[in-house]
């Protein structure tokens, strides 16, 4: 039970990486750009990958008409993950301790896990409606208004997940330091409820 | 007959054996242009190995190119205006180009010379003189922008500059047209004896390069034509070669060539800054303009000084030394350790080589051969160390590998020799095309010269590139040097009359190339760093615009309620904060140039409306796929009109 507690203590614990490493990366890829422009998306807001970068595409997307990139302030998710993560992490480290010191049982650890996917889900859900209406609700006096084959406005919505080839650019979409952490974090609460499943056998 | 027969068979075998030679040479030729061609191309973007600086010449200007492809990577506005960017033309620039004489449009651009620290290229700053209105300027290597010019008073021809001492504590300027010092009125034929040839020593303030004219050594009136430093165990000496020792004031070209001899100057120059420490020196009459570019203010200012410490040279004993040189010398040159000073002289085929021992020894045992106008004249034989005789003509200047090597340019017979340090003698020699001057190798004035490839700056170019009519660009060849035989490589056009030139491998300041500026470290007095503070001031008939662009647009874009008879500053902000996403701005009717301004940059420029009407203004810089919409209007009214000042972005008027 030791061993089982102090994995999921640990892995909890990987979730205040979120704190200090950025969730996901975007980046765009054309010609023009070398070297490459794109965004760090934090916990608490964005961040260019160069000192610029945010000014930078808000200055390209204006050509489309897609709106600026949120300032901190402006969305309501960058200050309520930050609480939502930092209270899992905490409430995954207390459950840990708890079954330590055998206050409670290890199948808290699948509780946890659950709810924490759960949450993730629900994060991403939002992560692509927000993308959405940032990539397809665009100014109607857009410099250039782009349509597909059958004339309906072209999307800028850069991908959840992956690469996507949009007008000049190619986007991608892939998650960064702060989410490889969550993702071994919740992997090793994983193996703290087989842990404490194998032992309790 | 049968001599004849001979005659003829005898021909017909050489004729076959020069033959065989050909088309041997031939095949292994065709073979080495395709190797050659291999050494020159760079696949597209990929970067030059070397940085070239080549002067302008009567352009005034310093231009960049890569080695060893030859391609000109920028001209860098100097001593001239510089239309395609506003240099020159600017508010903020236009104080670059004052001098004692006022504003001076234009100049003449002649060695450049990177700083050193150790004896070796450090990539701070790069220095140029200007011959006409005697000036130096540095530039920087982080901007590849002018910030600093400073005149030379009581001086002309500045031909004599701007070498770096091993640890940029001095640049030099010299005196290649003597003229009467104080200047005044007096007659022309009665120049002997009373004209000087002052020597300026300009120390450099290590953190921001700022230059400070220390001292002016007067000098004999005789021509100080080229200059090079000491280094290594020569360091602190700075030896000029000088001609004329005639004195002679019309047909120089004949009566400035009568004397078999005359004078390379041995100057030490660390004895004499000391003696100015020690409060030696008269402060003697000179103005002079001194001229700083502030990055943080974008800003240029001109300051007039008075008065500089003239030092006689008879009054610091042991510290200027005369050595007699053949035929009129141009050049002078150093080798990398220091040893050896060479004299080029232009009108014979020799040069003769001076070991720096046998100065000191000289000037220990007092083997003098007289003096001039009490400055004493070291024995020849006594500091002579050899003789370069490669039977060229008119040697003018020498360059060193590193290597043991030196390459001398010889102007007459149009080609460059190499020869060996110490034995003196010559190893190759290939032609140029044509009539070359300088040479450059990367490092040449240093210790450590990068001995990879030389480049030879033609005089005359002719039938080198498609004619382009009467007036032609110069000509520069690039040589291979790592072999025994030197490989020409490469022609290539070069813009004005590049005299010297300083290289640098890229690597050593690539990577502090400048990309933008920061707009928040611009403290220009006339900048706005967004679109909600730009804004119209009229202070009686100057109206102040302050405006900012940004793809695509100008903040204000409709400007109503100037008058004829106004003075409009357009202060023009670039709000960009990406690299190589320039803005320009240019005006209907300005008298005066487009401005292009960098991210993060503020730049101005005034117009005078003269008729009233709607008058456009626009973009110059091809700066998105909206650049032909980014443009905007001034509403200008007659004098007495009482139309509102007021401006617009997107019919938001604002007042």
């Amino acid at each position: 039970m030791k061993t089982a507690s102090i994995t999921m203590i640990i892995g909890s614990a990987l979730l205040f990486g979120l704190f200090f490493y950025p969730l996901w990366s975007i980046s765009l890829e054309a010609p023009q750009y070398p070297s490459g422009i794109g965004m760090y998306i934090h916990l608490d807001g964005l961040e260019g990958h160069e000192k610029h970068d945010i000014q930078n595409i808000d200055g390209l997307n204006h050509y489309i008409g897609m709106r600026k990139l949120p300032k901190d302030d402006e969305m309501w998710e960058f200050s309520v993950f930050p609480k939502v993560v930092g209270g899992m992490a905490i409430l995954g480290i207390i459950t840990g301790i708890l079954a330590f010191f055998k206050k409670i049982s290890y199948r808290w650890f699948l509780g946890w896990l659950i709810l924490m996917l759960v949450l993730g889900v629900l994060g991403m859900i939002d992560f692509n409606n927000w993308m959405t209406d940032y990539g397809t609700n665009l100014d109607p006096k857009a410099i250039m208004k782009m349509t597909d084959d059958e004339g309906n406005p072209l999307s800028y919505k850069p991908p959840l997940f992956g690469s996507k080839d949009i007008l000049n650019f190619t986007a991608h979409s892939y998650p960064a330091t702060g989410a490889l952490l969550m993702g071994i974090g919740m992997t090793l609460t994983f193996a703290a409820y087989i842990i404490g499943l194998k032992k309790a056998k | 007959m049968k001599t004849i027969q001979k005659l003829l068979l005898g021909l017909g075998a050489g004729l076959l054996l020069i033959g065989c030679g050909n088309n041997s040479k031939e095949g292994s030729a065709g073979a080495m242009a395709s190797s050659n061609a291999e050494k020159v191309y760079l696949a597209p973007g990929e970067h030059d190995e070397f940085y070239a600086f080549m002067s302008g010449g009567y352009s005034g200007n310093l231009t960049v190119y890569g080695l060893p492809s030859g391609r000109m990577l920028k001209e860098i506005p100097v001593f001239s205006q510089f239309p395609t960017n506003g240099y020159g033309y600017s508010e903020e620039s236009k104080a670059m180009l004052n001098t004692s004489f006022g504003f001076v449009p234009w100049g003449d651009s002649h060695h450049p010379d990177i700083s050193q620290t150790n004896g070796e290229l450090d990539g701070r700053w790069i220095f140029i003189n200007e011959n006409n209105t005697p000036r130096v300027a540095r530039i920087s290597l982080t901007t590849f922008e002018t910030e600093e010019i400073i005149e030379l008073p009581n001086s002309a021809g500045n031909h004599a500059s701007s070498f770096v001492t091993e640890n940029t504590e001095y640049i030099v300027a010299g005196t290649r047209f003597a003229v009467p010092n104080p200047q005044r009125d007096m007659p022309i034929d009665e120049m002997k004896g009373e004209f000087k040839g002052p020597l300026s020593f300009i120390s450099i303030d290590q953190e921001h390069g700022h230059m400070n004219l220390e001292f002016q050594l007067n000098m004999p009136g005789f021509n100080y034509d080229l200059a090079h430093p000491g280094r290594d165990k020569s360091h602190g000496w700075f030896f000029f070669t000088s001609y004329n020792t005639e004195e002679a004031h019309t047909m120089q070209e004949v009566n400035a060539s009568q004397n078999d001899k005359d004078f390379i100057a041995a100057v030490n120059w660390q004895m004499i800054a000391e003696y100015i420490k020690n409060g030696g020196g008269t402060k003697v009459a000179g103005t002079y303009a001194h001229n700083t570019y502030d990055e943080s203010t974008m800003t240029a200012t001109t300051e007039m000084k008075q008065g500089v410490i003239s030092v006689d040279p008879r009054e610091v004993e042991g510290a200027v030394y005369y050595m007699p040189v053949p035929k009129s010398p141009h050049g002078l040159d150093v080798d990398p350790s220091g040893r050896y000073i060479i004299g080029n002289g232009k009108l014979s085929t020799q040069l003769s080589v001076y070991s720096f021992e046998k100065i000191q020894n000289a000037i220990q045992n007092k083997d003098f051969d007289g003096d001039a106008y009490g400055i004493p004249i070291l024995s020849f034989e006594s500091v002579l160390e050899g003789v370069v005789d490669s039977g060229g003509l008119g040697p003018l200047h020498t360059e060193f590998d590193g290597k043991g090597f030196g390459y001398t340019t010889y102007f007459i017979s149009s080609e460059v020799v190499k020869w060996e340090l110490g034995t003196w003698e010559v190893i190759d020699r290939q032609p140029s095309y044509y009539s070359v001057g300088h040479l450059m190798i990367p490092g040449g004035n240093s210790r450590n010269p990068y001995g990879k490839y030389m480049v030879s700056l033609n005089k005359i170019t002719k039938d080198r590139y498609l004619p382009t009519g009467p007036e032609l660009e110069h000509s520069a060849q690039l040589y291979d040097i790592t072999g025994e035989k030197m490989e020409l490589l490469l022609d290539f056009p070069t813009h004005g009359e590049p005299h010297y030139a300083a290289g640098i491998p890229a690597e050593k300041i690539k990577a502090q190339s400048k990309k933008y500026y920061e707009l928040e470290e611009n403290n220009h007095k006339y900048a706005v760093k967004n679109e909600a503070d730009t804004r119209l001031e009229r202070n009686g008939n100057e109206v102040h615009v302050y405006a900012t662009t940004v793809r695509s647009h100008f903040a204000p874009d409709n400007i109503e309620g100037i008058k004829v008879g106004d003075k409009v500053y357009f202060h023009i902000t670039n709000l960009e904060q990406d690299f190589d996403v320039p803005h320009g701005f240019a005006m209907i009717g300005a008298n005066t140039s487009e401005i292009l301004v960098m991210p993060g940059q503020t730049k101005t420029i005034i117009w005078e409306p003269k008729r009233e009407g709607v008058w456009p203004f626009y973009c110059t810089d091809f700066c998105s796929a909206l650049h032909q919409e980014m443009q905007g209007y001034v509403r200008v009214s007659a004098k007495n009109s009482n139309t509102k000042l007021r401006w617009s972005l997107d019919d938001e008027w604002k007042d």
